[in-house]
């Protein structure tokens, strides 16, 4: 299925299987995603091969900014007039808490849409909303 | 006087037992290259699993930010007297360029300031020479104490080292 028609389904749908499904490493840590109204919430079941610190357990850091790197691609993916895929810039993470080996959710926020960056905040938590495990900043390059 | 440095025989195997220790590591076949005082190389295999963008087979960038935190997280050990248990703090990702597919992506991290309660890294992550970068790093870890077998020991406090 090409892009453009995945992002289609996507938005009729609400469903992000089949947007995943063209991302390999989306697929191997597990990441789904669905439109929740007009909202996109990600989240990440937890796996064994996901962890970072067996003692803890704790999701590793990589993985959680990898999945909150492409919850903010996808997110742009969908709320853009003509999809395409983003090629990063940079990425910045804080890490507030440690990931426990649970449910992690991800929701974004598109601050700016030029013609040629985007700029995209995410947010992750897994026990509350107000509660975030990492927060993040993307610059897109459209 | 600042703590001492291990030896570079000691911080390769306090490398290596650190990454094997890591289940995602293990996912992705994360390997030491070097490891001394002056920093860490870790090699990161291509692998179809993590490919972000299957037209083109160039890896993902969260794969990129799994190596660099990785990465960051062990040259801890190339700087402290002692293994001590960092979480990152932050992590700051610049991508300069995108990786070729189908061939290993290097990181070449240092530890290069430590202070009471933090070790501060930056590093590249290379494919071909560490002079032509793919993307560079800079991390920020916490230090938490001395990890001894069976309970964790907290830093004792010393007058002449700085606070941060």
């Amino acid at each position: 299925m090409s892009l453009e028609n995945a992002v289609k389904q996507a938005r009729e749908t609400g469903q992000l299987d089949q947007l995943i499904d063209n991302i390999p490493y989306a697929k191997l840590i597990g990441v789904k995603g669905q439109l929740v109204g007009d909202e996109a919430l990600f989240l990440l079941p937890p796996q064994d091969a996901n962890i970072g610190n067996p003692v803890l357990p704790a999701i590793h850091g990589g993985v959680i900014g990898g999945f909150m790197e492409t919850a903010a691609a996808l997110h742009l993916l969908l709320f853009m007039n003509q999809p395409k895929i983003p090629a990063i810039i940079d990425f910045s993470i804080d890490y507030l808490r440690s990931g426990q080996l649970r449910d992690t959710f991800a929701e974004c926020q598109l601050h700016r849409q030029g013609r040629r960056v985007a700029n995209v905040s995410v947010t992750a938590w897994q026990s509350h909303r107000d509660v975030p495990i990492a927060t993040g900043r993307v610059h897109f390059r459209l | 006087m600042a703590d001492s440095k291990p030896d570079n025989k000691t911080i390769l195997i306090m490398a290596r037992q650190f990454l094997l220790a890591i289940p995602h590591c293990k996912t992705l076949g994360m390997s030491i290259v070097s490891a001394d005082q002056s920093g860490i190389t870790i090699e990161l295999p291509w692998s179809e699993q993590i490919v972000g963008n299957r037209d083109t087979g160039v890896i993902h960038s969260g794969v990129v930010t799994t190596l660099m935190d990785t990465s960051c997280g062990i040259s801890t050990v190339t700087a402290l007297p002692a293994p001590e248990a960092c979480p990152t703090l932050d992590l700051r990702i610049d991508h300069m360029t995108t990786p070729e597919p189908e061939k290993s992506l290097f990181a070449t991290v240092e530890a290069y300031r430590v202070t009471r309660n933090i070790v501060f890294t930056r590093g590249t992550a290379w494919q071909d020479s560490p002079d032509q970068p793919i993307a560079h790093a800079v991390g920020t870890f916490m230090r938490l104490g001395t990890l001894l077998p069976g309970k964790m020991v907290g830093k004792k406090k010393k007058d002449n080292q700085h606070e941060s």
